[in-house]
């Protein structure tokens, strides 16, 4: 058997292998139900039930898959350069502070679109600064952004967690003896509610306004890696930096600008929480979620590409929504997370049938040079 | 003098550094062969509930018990960190997304939950777990004995594996090979040493270690299997592994230090004392990015830097 690298990418492998890891999954999945004594089918059954086809399903699968469209959106937008901003979880919440504190500082002052507006403007720009520290950090020290982004996210959840359970600050709900006891966020006043578009789809279905925003990024950023000046030169720097520097590219404000632009994404999704779903800062509710760790699966799954990370975050939120409402004796906990493992699994190694291929039989002899140009 | 803050202070931090201790011994072996496992976490909490079920399900006596349940927890760490190196090695996977996506298979929401949940182990108080030996007697003795004698037995394992591991990577010709596949793997391939044999053996042993990291806690910390038992460790550890320039001695007195730091504010609590956990429990993070700034400057990347090939997967004729 040999392994050698394909001169030509399938296009149908791009559709066939995402499609092919999940069915992988739910078959090995299958088999550890039965060996643990459960009924595959009747469980499948549920969990499609409960993600897709129930009433308000699709409204709460929504609910589940903006903010990790927007986390999805983020890991992407940084991965084409091959910086690992593995931070989103920390800028998500970076994001939420700071739309909750312009939504709470308005107050019921300003219109609903002045809001949407302001928060989501506080909400990328708390994010983006968050990543602009390993950004920084990497550009002029050449200090590894994987491990510095990841601790900040520690850092992120701590300051977080500070906010609404170990201070009497801003963000905290101070009116009432229970919420002295029971630590929980200011209620955001009711016109910082971000609106959602209801569909009538055969049945009535939500769709909040973040999704739309996700959605609109989703295009901008393709525009942005697809069709711009800038996109071609974050490709070019991702593949091959050496080349990137002879042909006097600046990578230096590449990685500002790129880890900036992820960061402001997640951010936004930290403000998309406050606005569209929570209605408060969250913080034990975000710190559970780890929905910037599960933007990276999205983004893997979706290979990169814009559009198909906002569909695997609707697929991926459909799993994650069936896995909350089914939580309990008869549903297998950890089914949902063992699942997106074995998923991202498959597709990683279904990467190798992209970029290589494999050959059974007598290939060339080794000691010859390959007939592809080496890397 | 026994039961002063200090004394009590540093005996402590030695038992919450050790899981970490295991799990970054772990970790730098793999990334000295070349591959980065950011499924740490996951395989620690794997480790955990095995050698938790082990110990439950197990008759005889203790000591027996707990070799077989640290074994058991080694063995469903090793089994982890296959799927890993399968990937990795084999396959050239992306190290990052593929550690990532351990820690999610694995981790607080994936399988070491099912297993808890399927195996039903929540909510029991262990069977058999390890408590401080008094070793010769000696743990009443005046500042040292609390501290260096009235350990449990995983302490003083993880002591012999430091002295162990370093003078593997140090002193022996396996080691010196591992350092080259980590170092130069085309090199190392051309000398004819076999850069998947090593990189494969390297990152099970770090499963199996993470795999013992995360049944002390299950074993010895924290007796008992709740969801995300490990809280973090496995994050910490890979953090640990930079902290400590991939040293083992270092790693020793990280894990200490950062074992202190997870204790400081439980025991500040019960004095009394009102200062934000929050703000201690930040300080490892933010040391690592520090030591990290330190380590990639220039001078310290000559001298002490990371393994040259981290992170690259190997393919002979690319290489």
């Amino acid at each position: 058997v040999r392994i050698e690298r394909r001169l030509e990418r399938a296009r149908w492998l791009n559709v066939a292998v995402p499609v092919g890891s999940i069915a992988f999954a739910f078959a090995v999945m299958a088999l550890v139900l039965l060996a643990t004594g459960h009924d595959p089918g009747f469980t499948y059954r549920r969990l499609l039930d409960s993600a897709f086809f129930a009433d308000g399903a699709i409204s709460q699968t929504l609910t589940s898959a903006t903010p990790l469209a927007f986390t999805g959106l983020a890991a992407a937008a940084a991965f084409r350069m091959q910086l690992f901003n593995i931070g989103g979880e920390g800028q998500l919440y970076a994001g939420a502070i700071g739309g909750a504190a312009v939504a709470l500082l308005l107050g019921g002052a300003v219109s609903t679109p002045v809001h949407v507006l302001l928060m989501s403007l506080a909400g990328a720009a708390g994010g983006a600064a968050l990543a602009l520290v390993p950004a920084v950090l990497r550009a002029f020290l050449r200090t590894n952004e994987i491990i510095t982004s990841l601790m900040l996210n520690y850092v992120t959840a701590l300051l977080l967690n500070y906010l609404i359970f170990g201070s009497q600050s801003f963000w905290r709900d101070t009116s009432t003896p229970e919420a002295r006891v029971f630590p929980q966020g200011k209620a955001l006043p009711d016109s910082a509610a971000w609106p959602a578009a209801a569909l009538d789809l055969g049945r009535p279905i939500l769709v909040p306004l973040g999704f739309l925003l996700a959605l609109g990024l989703a295009l901008g950023l393709w525009f942005v890696y697809g069709r711009t000046r800038f996109g071609f030169e974050v490709q070019v720097i991702g593949d091959s930096p050496r080349a990137a520097r002879y042909a006097g590219m600046r990578t230096r404000r590449k990685i500002l600008a790129v880890m900036g632009l992820s960061g402001a994404v997640a951010g936004l999704g930290g403000a998309s929480q406050d606005g569209d779903f929570r209605h408060q800062l969250d913080a034990r509710g975000l710190t559970q979620a780890s929905y910037g760790y599960t933007g990276i699966v999205v983004a893997a799954l979706g290979r990169y590409n814009p559009f198909a990370v906002c569909l695997v975050a609707f697929l991926l939120g459909g799993l994650q929504n069936a896995g909350y409402t089914l939580q309990g004796a008869d549903f297998p906990s950890g089914l949902v997370g063992v699942m997106q493992g074995i998923i991202l699994f498959s597709t990683l190694g279904g990467e190798l049938l992209i970029r290589y291929r494999v050959r059974v039989g007598r290939g060339l002899r080794r000691g010859h040079p390959s007939p592809e140009p080496a890397r | 003098m026994n039961d002063s803050f200090a004394v009590d202070l540093i005996a402590n931090s030695l038992q919450y550094g050790t899981p970490l201790l295991f799990a970054a011994l772990g970790e730098l072996l793999a990334e000295r062969s070349g591959v980065l496992n950011l499924g740490v976490e996951g395989m620690m909490l794997v480790g955990a509930v095995m050698g938790f079920w082990a110990v439950q399900r197990l008759d005889g006596p203790t000591g027996a018990v707990l070799l077989t349940a640290v074994l058991v927890a080694a063995l469903a760490g090793a089994l982890m960190a296959l799927v890993h190196a399968f990937l990795v090695v084999t396959l050239r996977a992306s190290q990052i997304v593929s550690g990532l996506a351990l820690t999610i298979f694995a981790g607080a929401l994936g399988l070491s939950s099912y297993l808890g949940n399927d195996l039903d182990l929540a909510g029991a108080p262990a069977e058999h777990a390890f408590s401080p030996l008094d070793l010769f007697g000696l743990g009443d003795l005046p500042l040292v004995g609390p501290i260096v004698f009235d350990q449990n037995a995983l302490v003083y394992v993880s002591w012999a594996l430091v002295a162990a591991v370093g003078f593997y990577l140090a002193r022996t010709r396996p080691g010196l090979n591992l350092r080259a596949v980590g170092e130069s793997p085309a090199a190392a391939d051309a000398m004819g040493i076999s850069v998947t044999g090593y990189r494969y053996a390297h990152t099970l042993a770090g499963g199996a270690l993470a795999g013992i990291g995360g049944a002390t806690f299950s074993l010895a910390i924290t007796p008992q299997w709740v969801d995300g038992l490990t809280g973090g460790s496995g994050w910490i550890a890979i953090a640990l592994v930079i902290f400590a320039f991939w040293r083992a001695d270092l790693c020793l007195v990280g894990a200490y230090i950062f074992g202190a730091f997870s204790y400081l504010p439980l025991k500040l609590q019960s004095q009394g004392v009102t200062i934000a956990p929050e703000l201690l429990q930040s300080l490892p993070y933010v040391m690592t990015v520090l030591v990290l700034v330190l380590v990639s400057s220039g001078f310290a990347k000559r001298r002490l830097g990371a393994p040259a090939a981290l992170g690259v997967p190997y393919l002979r004729e690319e290489g």
